[in-house]
């Protein structure tokens, strides 16, 4: 792989991070829109003087801190989602865009407690086409996938999960998926695909939610967050829109100009105006 | 618990949703005094789906902001009869809906007629293929209506609903552009057709080389500024793309909330009571009658609420259920194959193509829940069917929804689930495929049904309803079949390369398929075999009618909303028409 030096740099920055279990620190990418003073540069035209007043005084970083996974289980977590979805030359992946931080609201919320889940027994594992049974929560489903997947690390190479060289971590991770790996608490492809499915939606959803900082899964897939109105680009056929894109906080803390209805003003990448 | 007994109405709606509006609406009109309870709670265009927050992804489309709240109810699944059901704990193949509006909030405005066929299913595949040309354990039936019973009530819905389209049947005349195989049509859409996306518009192309007749989806997305009859304004659409599993911001998505409601809501003679939980419906000592509803409020207090004619109006999982509760009509035995009530329950039988391209671009999050291109050929019996092995079909369709990237970041056949090589195609392909569909229809059997779960509950104490369903090998034959159609027009796109995968093996409850779950309250000429007669009326107890896609004998090949909407206005006209002159039974 043909790197840039300030990307190899940013590779080891991260990784050294990872490997202590705290967020990594994207040297590449602006700061979070959520720590810290609006972006400058996009559109003025809707800005709310009194939401910069809000952020006064926040201290950087603060918003990342985890509310519910404990340093172990954020090593875990950080060292799984940076094989799910790694940085490469595309740019960012999970762990660089806060997936973690994602996945640890996820699981201090709602989500976590499966506060909309049907959860009273009796609980016998069911067919695949009768879907989840557990009895436990996601967070429990975490909490105990991580120390049991961690305790096999450490049977079988010696040291956790965090501390396997990469393609150890792949290999676990594929022994998780098929299920060649057996946990106690859980079966290991329900953990893993909980796992997965949480790594992608942290790297997609809006950035609001702790993960795609920097929109960075809205810009390798191309997706312009909030829509603009789309009535008159809709007949533009085989025309690439390609903008930058905007989240609900853009909107909402106005540093992205909207139209009449809300609808964002995109300001365009490509060539066309 | 003591209940409150409250003041007597007309008429209470169990359910605010598609159907609980048009019915409200029409009752009132007629000068009923009308009580809308609904489980869930009030919501409306503003500021519930305001801009910026309703074009969330994560809280709409994967924690089911709109959904049922399973926490509170849900029902059991199994594939079959001797197998143990279990839970459904969380959403997947189907999202019924909450609150004021139902899933008539979250659909996406895919609008259809079924064909005159889809009404007499059973004796026109007899009269043309035999009298073993449905499976011996196939209970599919006819109607007891007919399209041409219909038609009136389909053009109401559409008018109300503002839907846009192109007539393809207009009194018997086929019209260029329009469905050829439709029934005939009294007039043209209200509204003209969406506008065609780039994906759209290569599907009608690739569609009409091959002697197909494309035509535009009718869509309950407004083409444009749109007064229906009850004078209500809707907005014209901005093709955002977020219609599925969300509220629309611009009030262009017709709705319970965008076209009833409001004119509802200024009637005097309506009552809306939100966080109503129905718990069941009374009967008279001789259970020839219903009495009242008793429902449970947001502070846990029950009242009673009576009433003259009661309208089962939720979802078809809640209108079955309420029947089963409280008794009315008879459960159906699968093992007899006697009894009405959960009998002939349906679904969808949906497979899909997705075709990659090196050098297109398609701009996917644009679109709008019913832009789509449409080819009929393969739906109900509008193709010989002999020798096939199957009976129905369902329409080929590519549509430009809008799509998310939590959902839809479509890679070729043979990536990695997750890695660099899954990132590099993620990267590589969106913006670069296309979806086709084929929504195929799903018919009744003596192994598919609802009744009540001897096991789980819900939060109020009572038992859940229990669903039995696979599909058959009727089904698995049509799947692949449609597929293979669909796939042959993907590939005469020239894509470089194309996954397709017809519907095959058990029916499985998680992974999400269409929100168009159908009967087990089913419509019909004879009580030995409907739990309602042909204007949706209890057999049982004639003054509760039960109204919604509960009625479908067996699913036809489209989106049901239609056909609810038309229904709605049928048992509305009979309510106003006959059932007041004369309470009882409906006669012929």
């Amino acid at each position: 792989m043909d790197l840039s030096s300030s990307r190899r740099n940013f590779l080891k920055a991260v990784t050294a991070l990872g490997a202590a279990g705290l967020p990594p620190a994207d040297a590449d990418a602006p700061p979070p829109a959520s720590a810290s003073a609006p972006a400058a540069g996009s559109g003025t035209a809707l800005m709310h003087p009194a939401h910069h007043g809000a952020h006064r005084g926040a201290v950087p970083g603060e918003a990342e801190a985890f509310q519910c996974l404990t340093g172990p289980e954020a090593a875990f977590v950080e060292a799984a989602i940076g094989v799910l979805i790694p940085a490469d030359e595309l740019g960012p992946g999970a762990r660089e865009a806060g997936v973690a931080t994602f996945i640890d609201r996820q699981l201090a919320g709602a989500f976590g407690t499966a506060a909309r889940t049907y959860r009273l027994g009796p609980w016998p594992e069911g067919t695949p086409e009768q879907g989840f049974q557990s009895r436990l929560t996601p967070r429990e489903i975490y909490r105990a996938g991580i120390a049991e997947s961690d305790a096999y690390c450490r049977t079988h190479y010696g040291r956790g999960f965090d501390a396997l060289e990469a393609l150890q971590r792949e290999e676990v991770l594929k022994g998780l998926e098929a299920g060649s790996i057996a946990l106690e608490s859980v079966a290991a492809p329900l953990f893993f695909s909980l796992l997965l499915a949480n790594t992608q939606e942290g790297f997609f959803a809006d950035p609001m939610y702790g993960g795609n900082r920097d929109k960075a899964g809205w810009r390798l897939a191309g997706f312009p967050g909030v829509a603009a109105a789309y009535v008159d680009e809709i007949g533009k056929h085989n025309v690439p829109y390609r903008v930058e894109p905007v989240s609900i906080g853009d909107v909402q803390q106005g540093r992205a100009p909207v139209d009449a209805h809300g609808h964002a003003l995109h300001t365009r990448l490509d060539k066309r105006s | 618990m003591t209940a409150t007994r409250l003041k007597p109405v007309d008429v209470v709606t169990v359910g605010v949703g598609v159907s609980g509006t048009i019915l409200g609406k029409e009752l009132t009109d007629a000068g009923l005094q009308v009580v809308g309870l609904e489980r869930g709670a009030p919501r409306d265009t503003h500021p519930d789906f305001d801009m910026p927050g309703i074009h969330d992804e994560l809280k709409y489309s994967r924690r089911f902001e709109l959904m049922q709240d399973l926490s509170r109810e849900t029902l059991s699944f199994r594939n079959a009869p001797g197998e143990t059901a279990l839970p459904m704990r969380q959403l997947g193949s189907f999202l019924p809906g909450e609150g004021v509006g139902g899933a008539g909030v979250h659909w996406n405005g895919q609008t259809w007629r079924f064909l005159p066929w889809d009404f007499e299913t059973r004796s026109r595949s007899i009269a043309r293929y035999g009298k073993d040309a449905l499976a011996a354990d196939c209970t599919s039936q006819d109607w007891g209506v007919s399209y041409a019973d219909l038609e009136a009530h389909y053009d109401r819905f559409e008018q109300v609903y503002g839907i846009g389209g192109r007539a393809g049947n207009l009194h018997g005349e086929i019209r260029p552009g329009g469905n050829p195989f439709e029934g005939p049509r009294s007039r043209d859409y209200p509204n003209p057709p969406m506008q065609d996306s780039y994906a759209t518009a290569l599907f009608a192309q690739a569609s009409t080389a091959l002697g197909y007749h494309s035509f535009p989806m009718p869509s309950a997305n407004m083409t444009r500024g749109y007064t229906n009859p009850y004078g209500q304004t809707l907005g014209p659409c901005v093709y955002c793309g977020y219609c599925e599993r969300f509220g629309c911001e611009m009030g262009a998505k017709a709705s319970p909330q965008t076209a009833v409601l409001p004119a509802l809501l200024a009637s005097p003679r309506y009552q809306l009571r939100t966080r109503a939980n129905v718990l069941r419906v009374n009967l008279d000592s001789q259970r020839k009658r219903a009495v009242s509803v008793s429902y449970v409020d947001a502070r846990g207090r029950e009242f009673e609420q009576p009433a003259e004619i009661v309208l089962l109006t939720s979802y078809v999982f809640g209108n079955v259920r309420h029947l089963l509760l409280a008794g009315i009509g008879r459960p159906y035995d699968p093992v007899a194959n006697q009894g009405v009530v959960g009998r002939n329950y349906a679904y969808q039988c949906i497979s899909g193509v997705t075709a990659f391209f090196e050098d297109k671009a398609f701009n996917p999050f644009m679109g709008a829940g019913a832009l789509g291109q449409v080819v009929d050929e393969f739906n109900g019996d509008n193709f010989d069917h002999s020798g096939l092995g199957f009976v129905g079909g369902g329409f080929i369709a590519c549509s430009s929804t809008g799509t998310r990237p939590i959902e839809s970041h479509p890679v070729p056949p043979g990536t990695p689930r997750w890695g660099g090589a899954w990132k590099k195609a993620v990267a590589h392909y969106s913006g670069r495929s296309l979806g086709i569909v084929a929504h195929g229809a799903v018919q009744s059997y003596r192994t598919n049904y609802l009744d009540i779960d001897p096991t789980y509950r819900d939060a109020c104490g009572l038992p859940l309803l229990r669903m039995t369903f696979d599909f058959h090998d009727n089904e698995r034959r049509m799947s692949e079949y449609l597929t293979a159609r669909a796939e042959a027009i993907a590939r005469a796109l020239a894509p470089s390369a194309v996954s397709a995968a017809a519907r095959s093996g058990r029916y499985s409850i998680v992974p999400y398929q269409s929100t168009h779950n159908t009967g087990g309250a089913v419509m019909g000429a004879d009580p030995a075999t409907s739990a309602v007669n042909p204007y949706l009326q209890s057999w049982d107890v004639p003054n509760v009618f039960v109204v919604g896609a509960s009625a479908f004998p067996q699913n036809a090949g489209y989106n049901p909303t239609g056909t609810v909407g038309a229904l709605s206005y049928r048992v509305a006209d009979a309510i106003r028409e006959r059932y007041l002159q004369r309470p009882g039974p409906i006669a012929g």
